[in-house]
């Protein structure tokens, strides 16, 4: 088997594993369809602005849950936003954590919250090394065809 | 789809093949307004739009959506968000539409709370985020009718 038709199984094989463990929705499949030649890096380029804003909304989660007083208010807005970017890429299983997390902030419990966010964090690092792992093959790809 | 080097179109990565843009006769001479406060919905609705051969604008609130307005152009199809700073979705409908704007205007959101006064503030569309290219297309189906 040659290098390219490897790499081609590879990434077939890991797309259906994220697809399979619910890491990824059918939304990513729909911004993979956006991407063409004229926007080669389409998906990449919106995953790193959601990279971007998901470290942010996780600081100021954490920030917020810090608080002498917390203001769950505010601590649901940030996961709102993180709910919306993660429904929008795709991400469902970090959204549905989401999903969880507004109903500890609209409980005020401080300690789910807390709990929560751990999960959160550690759900998104796993999605993060996932997508990069597969951008990688992607560059592999592309650059096996030079 | 993504093509190599060589000209070769990499058919695996084309995964489900172009179908859906296929399903509407692309209407060229359509514009379209994206009123979004949310860098990847942005992005993601303006590529939606492209794709299917839509000239459009990105804007970030309902504020900058009375601007553009305001400084004369108009649009075939707005696609509004409603929670935005400065001004919502909700507010931004209501003063487009008593500006006299006929657009088409279709609302954009998560919060189902808000959906009947959405509706209510002068909506013709409502659709769940996040946006598809079928859920465009039905959309689009309406602009073509009332056209």
């Amino acid at each position: 088997m040659d290098v390219m038709t490897q790499l081609q199984r590879q990434w077939r094989e890991h797309t259906a594993y994220l697809r399979k463990e619910g890491y990824l929705d059918d939304q990513f499949e729909q911004l993979q369809k956006l991407q063409d030649e004229n926007s080669p890096d389409f998906v990449a380029e919106v995953v790193s602005i959601f990279f971007d804003d998901s470290e942010k909304l996780l600081n100021n989660m954490a920030g917020a849950l810090e608080q002498k007083v917390v203001d769950f208010k505010q601590v649901d807005a940030h996961v709102h936003q993180f709910k919306g970017s993660s429904a929008s890429i795709g991400a469902m299983r970090v959204k549905n954590l989401c999903i969880e997390f507004r109903n500890h902030c609209e409980a005020q419990s401080l300690e789910e919250c807390v709990r929560c966010l751990r999960k959160l964090r550690y759900e998104y690092s796993l999605l993060k090394n996932q997508l990069e792992y597969l951008f990688k093959l992607e560059q592999q790809i592309r650059a096996a065809v030079v | 789809m993504l093509k190599s080097k060589t000209g070769m179109e990499d058919g695996f990565l084309s995964s489900v093949g172009a179908g859906d843009s296929t399903m509407l006769e692309p209407p060229t001479k359509i514009t379209a307004l994206v009123v979004d406060d949310d860098t990847i919905n942005q992005m993601i609705h303006h590529r939606l739009l492209d794709n299917l051969g839509i000239r459009n604008q990105v804007v970030r609130n309902g504020k900058e959506a009375i601007d553009v307005h305001c400084s004369g152009k108009n649009f075939d199809l707005i696609l509004m968000d409603m929670e935005m700073p400065v001004m919502n979705g909700i507010e931004a409908t209501r003063q487009l539409r008593a500006m006299g704007i006929r657009s088409m205007i279709a609302g954009v959101s998560t919060n189902t709370r808000e959906r009947e006064n959405f509706m209510k503030a002068g909506l013709d569309d409502y659709q769940e985020k996040p946006l598809t290219t079928s859920k465009l297309v039905s959309i689009l189906h309406k602009v073509h009718k009332d056209g």
